[in-house]
C-alpha cells in the first residue's frame, strides 16, 4: 500500500470534491473537507502502523521519475523524524477544519485552500527529492497567504503581504542554493546528497542559503518581523496550521538539510545560530510579557519556543536533537490550542485586549480552565507535553555548553511569567461590567469537539512520550553518521541522563526510557 | 548549373496564413454585410490549416538533392525549433482572434480588417521563427511590425493612436538599427545567411570588430522588439493604449517570435563569438529584470503594470539566452511557451473585466472580484501566480529551467539578481490578488458581459499553465528535439 503517496494526495482529491459542490451548499463543503482530513489522518495512521521502529533509513519509499530533463523525481519516504510531523499535520488539519466551520464567507474556497495546504505541507515533510521539497515548500506559500488575506482580521491585507514577501525573499535564496546543489552533486536525491562531500566553502555558502529561507519561515530572530502581524490577523482555524505546522517545515528543513547535508558548515556556524536561538528565546519571552493583545502575546511566545527548537537542533547532542523533534510536535499542539482558546474568547468578548478583559473565569469557568491547561502545557508544566521536550532540549544544550543551557533555562522562567500574568489579569479579578451584561455562554458541545482531542494528545505526550521518542531516536542517531565528518561527532553514546535513570528505574525517568535502552543494553 | 526545383513545403504555414489573410481582406471588402462571425471562422480555419502544416513539418526531411535543412536557397530553416515556435504563435493568434471578436463587438469598433491583419501579422511572426537569412528576418520583422502598428491603433480612442504612434516611431528606429546590423554582418562575412555567417566567423582569424558591431546592433534591434531595458520605452504606452485583445496577442506573440529569431541568430550566426555577446545579453537581462520589476511596483493601471512586468519577464527569458547552446535554447523556449500562456490568460481576463471598452483597467477596480466573479478571480489568480513563479504552475518550472541553466553555466550572480527581482515581481502580482480577495466590491458596478469565446480560450490557457506546471515533461519531450538548431 503506497501509504505516503495516499496520505499526501488525499487532501488534493478532497479539493476537487469541495470545488464540485454547488455554490451555496456550505454544509456539504464543510462535510467533505472534514471527511477528507479524517481520512487523511487515518491514512497517516496507516503509515504509523507500517512503520518499522527498528529499520534504519527511510521507509515506505515511493518513487518515480517525474521530469527527467530537469532531474526532478517524485520520491517520498518517512523516517523517525518526519513520522510524527506527518501525524501531527494530519491530526491538526482535522482540528483546523473543525475550528473553521463557522468561518464565512466563501466556505468552499476556504475549505479547498485548507485542504490544498495540507497536501503541500505533507509533501514537504515526506519529500526525498530536494527540488520536490522546494516545490512543496514554495507551494505552501500561496494557500497560507490566501488564508490570511481572505479570512483574516482587519489589517489582514498588510499582514498577508508581509508574510508573503518575507517568506518569498527567503526562499529565493533557497531556490538558488537548491539549483547550486544540483549542479555540484548532479542529483536532487536527499539520500545520495547526504553522502556527498561538498567543498568547505561551497558547503558554507549553501548552508547560509538554506538557513536564510528556514530562518524566515520558522522564524528565527532577527527574521521574525512578519510573524506577529501574520499570526494576529490570521483566522483561528488557519492559525492552527500557520503557527502550528508551517514553522515546523522550517525547523525540519534545518535538521534535514542544513545539518544533514552540510555538517561541516553546521559545525562552523553553530555558535552563531545558537546565539540567535537564545536571543530569540529571551527576546520572544520578554516582548510577550509586555503585550496587551493576547493573540500577539502568544505569537511572541511562539518566537521563544521556536528558539528552543533551534537551540536543541544545534546542540549536537542526541537529547538535544530528539528533544527538538519532540518539541516541534508539542509546540504545535500547545500553541495551536492556545490560539483556539483565544479565538473562542474573542468570539465571546469581542476583544483580546488584556486591559479590557478580566474576570472572564467567573462567567465561563470551563473555558478559562482549558485556557489555563493550554497555557500550562505551553510553559512546560511537568505532566503536560512541552515539559518532556523542553527538558530534553535544555539538558542536551547543557551537555554541549553550560552557559547556553543556563540562559535557555531562564527562558522557561520567563514563559511562566508572561503566561500566568496575562492569565491572571484577563481571567481573574473583578468582572468588568461590559462583560457582565453581555450574555456570554460557556463552551458549547461543538467547541469541545475541537478542544478535547488536542487536550487528550497533550496529556498523553506529557505522560508518555516514549512511543514518540523510541521512533525518533534511531533517526536522530543516524544523523550522527553525517556528523562523523565534522570535528566533534554527535554524541550518541552514554547519555548523562542514563546514570540517573539507572538508579531510579521504574521511577520518574522511565518515560524517557528509549534514551536509556542503548545505554544499559537491556531492551 | 541548374537550380534544383524549389520545395515550398517548409513555408507552407506562412503561405496558408498569407493566403487566408488576403482572402479575408478581400471577402470583407466585397461582402460588406457579411457577419463577422464568418470572418472569425475563416481566420480560425486558416490558423488550423497552418497548424496542420506546421505539425506536418515536424517530421519533414529535406530530399536527397537538398543539402541540409536550410531550404529555399538557404532562406529558411526547416527544423523542429521553428515548428514549436509556429505552433505557439498560431495558438496565440487563435486566442487573439477569439478575444478580438468579442471585444470589438462589445465596443462597437468591429471592423473586418482585424482578422486579416492578425493572420498577416502571424505569418510574419512564424516566418521570423524559421528565417535562416538576415534579410528574411528583416522582412518578417517588418511584416509583423507594420501589422502590429495598425492593430495597436485599431480603436477610436486617442490613447490607442498615441500608443500606435510611439510604437511606430521607436519601431522604425529599431528597424534602422537592425538593418545597419545586417549591413555590418555582410561587411564582415560577405553573406547574410545565418549559417553562412557562422561558417565565415568560425573560419576567420582576423579581427572580429565588424562582426561584433553587427551582433551588437542586431541585439539592439531585437531588444526593442522584446522590450528589454533600456529599449523598452514604447512598451507601456503601446500595451496600455492598444485594445486589450491586441495587447494580449502582441505581448505574447511578439516576444515568442522575436526571441525565436534572437535565439537562432545568436546561437547559430554568432555562435563563434559567444564569449563576446553573452555579457551584452547579461546586462540587458539584469537591467530588464530590475527596472521592469521596480517600475511595475508603482503602477495603478493593470495593463500598464502587466506591461512593465512583461519587461521584467523579458529579463528572465534573457537570463536563459545568456546560456549559449542547447541548454539555454531549451530553457528559454520553455519559458516562452509558459509565458505566452500566462500573459495571454492574464490580458484575456483584463479584457473580459473591462466591461465596455477600456474602462475598469485600474487595479483598484478589481476590488472584490472574488466575491462577484469567483471564476474570473480564480483564473486571474492562477495566471498571476504563474507569472510570479509559484508552483505548481508553468511559471515555476520555467523559472527553474532558465535559472538552473544559468547557474550551471556559472552565471549565479545574474540568477541572484533574477530571484531577487522575482520577489519584487511577486509583490505586485500579489497585490492584485489581495485586492480581489480582501476588499469589498464597490457598489453599482456594471455587469460583466458573458463572453463565451474568450472564456473557452482562457480555460484552455489555464489548463496549459497548470499542466505545464505539473507535467513539464510533456513539453520537454518535444523541446529536447526542438532545441537543436540544425545548420
Amino acid at each position: 500500500m503506497p501509504w505516503l503517496t495516499l496520505t499526501i494526495f488525499l487532501p488534493l482529491a478532497g479539493v476537487l470534491f469541495v470545488l464540485l459542490v454547488p455554490r451555496g451548499n456550505e454544509t456539504a463543503a464543510r462535510g467533505i473537507a472534514l471527511a477528507t482530513t479524517i481520512l487523511t489522518f487515518a491514512a497517516s495512521l496507516g503509515i504509523l502502523a507500517s512503520f518499522d521502529t527498528n529499520a534504519p533509513g527511510y521507509q515506505l519509499v515511493d518513487q518515480a521519475t517525474w521530469v527527467s530533463s530537469i532531474g526532478l523525481k517524485y520520491a517520498v519516504g518517512v523516517d523517525g523524524i518526519s513520522l510524527f510531523l506527518v501525524l501531527l499535520t494530519t491530526f491538526l488539519f482535522v482540528i483546523a477544519v473543525l475550528a473553521s466551520f463557522r468561518e464565512t464567507p466563501n466556505v468552499r474556497a476556504l475549505m479547498a485552500t485548507i485542504l490544498a495546504l495540507e497536501t503541500f505541507v505533507l509533501g514537504t515533510f515526506l519529500s526525498l527529492d530536494l527540488l520536490l521539497f522546494f516545490l512543496f515548500f514554495e507551494a505552501t506559500l500561496l494557500p497560507g497567504y490566501l488564508l490570511i488575506a481572505g479570512w483574516g482580521g482587519d489589517r489582514r491585507a498588510s499582514a498577508a503581504i508581509k508574510f508573503f514577501i518575507y517568506t518569498m525573499a527567503g526562499s529565493a535564496f533557497l531556490f538558488l542554493a537548491v539549483l547550486f546543489v544540483y549542479f555540484q552533486a548532479h542529483t536532487f536525491d536527499i539520500r545520495v546528497l547526504s553522502h556527498h562531500a561538498f567543498a568547505v566553502s561551497t558547503g558554507r555558502w549553501l548552508f547560509l542559503g538554506f538557513l536564510v529561507a528556514f530562518a524566515v519561515k520558522a522564524p528565527i530572530v532577527p527574521f521574525h518581523a512578519w510573524q506577529p502581524d501574520a499570526y494576529t490577523e490570521a483566522p483561528t482555524g488557519a492559525l492552527l496550521i500557520l503557527a502550528g505546522v508551517l514553522p515546523k517545515i522550517a525547523t525540519y528543513g534545518l535538521l534535514r538539510f542544513n545539518i544533514g547535508l552540510f555538517p561541516e558548515a553546521a559545525q562552523h556556524f553553530r555558535g552563531l545560530i545558537e546565539i540567535l536561538a537564545l536571543v530569540g528565546i529571551i527576546y520572544g519571552a520578554v516582548v510577550a510579557i509586555v503585550q496587551t493583545d493576547l493573540k500577539r502575546l502568544i505569537a511572541y511566545s511562539s518566537i521563544s519556543h521556536v528558539g528552543f527548537i533551534v537551540l536543541g537542533l544545534f546542540a549536537f547532542t542526541q537529547q538535544g536533537v530528539s528533544g527538538s523533534v519532540l518539541y516541534m510536535v508539542n509546540h504545535a499542539l500547545s500553541t495551536g490550542l492556545l490560539f483556539v482558546m483565544v479565538g473562542l474568547l474573542y468570539e465571546r468578548m469581542r476583544t483580546r485586549d488584556i486591559g479590557r478583559l478580566g474576570g472572564v473565569a467567573s462567567v465561563t469557568p470551563k473555558m478559562a480552565a482549558l485556557f489555563l491547561v493550554a497555557g500550562l502545557a505551553s510553559m512546560g508544566l511537568p505532566g503536560l507535553n512541552n515539559f518532556a521536550s523542553e527538558f530534553l532540549v535544555i539538558l542536551g544544550t547543557f551537555g554541549a555548553n553550560k552557559v547556553w543551557g543556563s540562559i535557555a533555562a531562564v527562558g522557561v522562567l520567563l514563559s511562566a511569567i508572561y503566561f500566568l500574568w496575562a492569565y491572571q489579569r484577563s481571567m481573574h479579578g473583578p468582572l468588568r461590567d461590559e462583560h457582565a451584561t453581555a450574555s456570554v455562554r460557556d463552551l458549547t458541545r461543538w467547541e469541545y469537539l475541537v478542544i478535547v482531542p488536542v487536550v487528550v494528545v497533550i496529556l498523553f505526550l506529557g505522560l508518555y512520550p516514549k512511543p514518540v521518542l523510541e521512533r525518533v531516536n534511531p533517526a536522530t542517531c543516524r544523523v550522527k553518521l553525517v556528523y562523523q565528518s565534522a570535528p566533534t561527532p554527535l554524541d550518541c553514546g552514554p547519555l548523562p541522563i542514563a546514570t540517573a535513570a539507572h538508579g531510579t528505574r521504574g521511577g520518574g525517568w522511565t518515560m524517557y526510557a528509549p534514551l536509556n535502552v542503548r545505554v544499559d543494553g537491556s531492551p | 548549373m541548374t537550380h534544383p526545383p524549389l520545395d515550398f513545403g517548409p513555408v507552407l504555414p506562412e503561405l496558408i496564413l498569407v493566403g487566408a489573410g488576403l482572402a479575408l481582406l478581400v471577402i470583407e471588402a466585397v461582402f460588406k454585410r457579411l457577419s463577422h462571425a464568418w470572418l472569425a471562422g475563416g481566420a480560425f480555419a486558416g490558423i488550423l490549416a497552418a497548424g496542420w502544416a506546421s505539425v506536418w513539418l515536424w517530421n519533414w526531411t529535406p530530399r536527397a538533392f537538398q543539402r541540409d535543412s536550410a531550404v529555399l536557397g538557404g532562406m529558411v530553416a526547416a527544423d523542429k525549433f521553428s515548428v514549436v515556435a509556429r505552433l505557439v504563435l498560431l495558438a496565440v493568434a487563435a486566442l487573439g482572434i477569439a478575444f478580438g471578436h468579442h471585444y470589438f463587438r462589445r465596443t462597437g469598433e468591429d471592423r473586418g480588417e482585424f482578422y486579416g491583419l492578425v493572420l498577416l501579422c502571424t505569418s510574419g511572426m512564424t516566418l521570423i521563427a524559421s528565417a535562416n537569412n538576415l534579410i528574411v528576418v528583416f522582412l518578417a520583422l517588418e511584416i509583423l511590425s507594420l501589422s502590429l502598428y495598425v492593430l495597436t491603433g485599431f480603436s477610436f480612442r486617442l490613447t490607442a493612436t498615441e500608443g500606435a504612434m510611439k510604437y511606430f516611431l521607436l519601431g522604425a528606429f529599431s528597424s534602422a538599427f537592425f538593418l545597419y546590423g545586417i549591413a555590418m554582418a555582410y561587411g564582415a562575412t560577405d553573406t547574410t545567411s545565418i549559417t553562412g555567417i557562422a561558417r565565415a566567423l568560425s573560419g576567420s582569424t582576423g579581427s572580429d570588430a565588424l562582426a561584433l558591431a553587427a551582433a551588437g546592433l542586431l541585439a539592439v534591434g531585437f531588444a526593442f522588439k522584446v522590450a528589454a531595458v533600456p529599449f523598452h520605452t514604447w512598451a507601456p504606452d503601446a500595451y496600455q493604449g492598444a485594445p486589450t485583445p491586441v495587447t494580449a496577442y502582441m505581448s505574447a506573440a511578439t516576444k515568442v517570435a522575436a526571441f525565436a529569431a534572437l535565439l537562432r541568430v545568436f546561437n547559430v550566426a554568432f555562435a563563434p563569438l559567444q564569449w563576446d555577446w553573452t555579457p551584452f545579453i547579461w546586462v540587458l537581462a539584469a537591467l530588464s529584470m530590475v527596472v521592469g520589476a521596480v517600475i511595475a511596483l508603482s503602477q495603478t493601471d493593470i495593463k500598464r503594470m502587466l506591461a512593465y512586468s512583461s519587461v521584467a519577464q523579458a529579463g528572465f527569458i534573457l537570463t536563459g539566452v545568456t546560456v549559449a547552446g542547447q541548454a539555454g535554447i531549451k530553457a528559454s523556449m520553455f519559458y516562452l511557451v509558459a509565458y505566452a500562456a500566462m500573459i495571454v490568460g492574464a490580458f484575456g481576463i483584463v479584457m473580459v473585466v473591462s466591461v465596455r471598452g477600456e474602462d475598469r483597467t485600474s487595479i483598484s477596480s478589481y476590488a472584490g472580484l472574488a466575491r462577484t466573479h469567483p471564476a474570473l478571480a480564480g483564473a486571474l489568480t492562477l495566471f498571476l501566480a504563474s507569472l510570479a513563479g509559484l508552483p505548481p504552475t508553468a511559471g515555476f518550472v520555467a523559472k527553474v529551467g532558465v535559472f538552473g541553466a544559468a547557474v550551471n553555466a556559472g552565471e549565479w550572480p545574474l540568477v541572484l539578481i533574477a530571484v531577487l527581482a522575482s520577489v519584487v515581481a511577486a509583490f505586485f502580482y500579489l497585490r492584485v490578488i489581495v485586492i480581489m480577495y480582501t476588499q469589498e466590491p464597490p457598489p453599482g458596478e456594471p455587469v460583466i458581459e458573458r463572453a463565451t469565446g474568450p472564456s473557452i480560450g482562457i480555460v484552455l490557457v489555464g489548463i496549459v499553465t497548470l499542466v505545464l506546471g505539473v507535467f513539464p515533461g510533456l513539453a520537454y519531450h518535444f523541446l529536447d528535439q526542438a532545441s537543436v538548431l540544425r545548420w
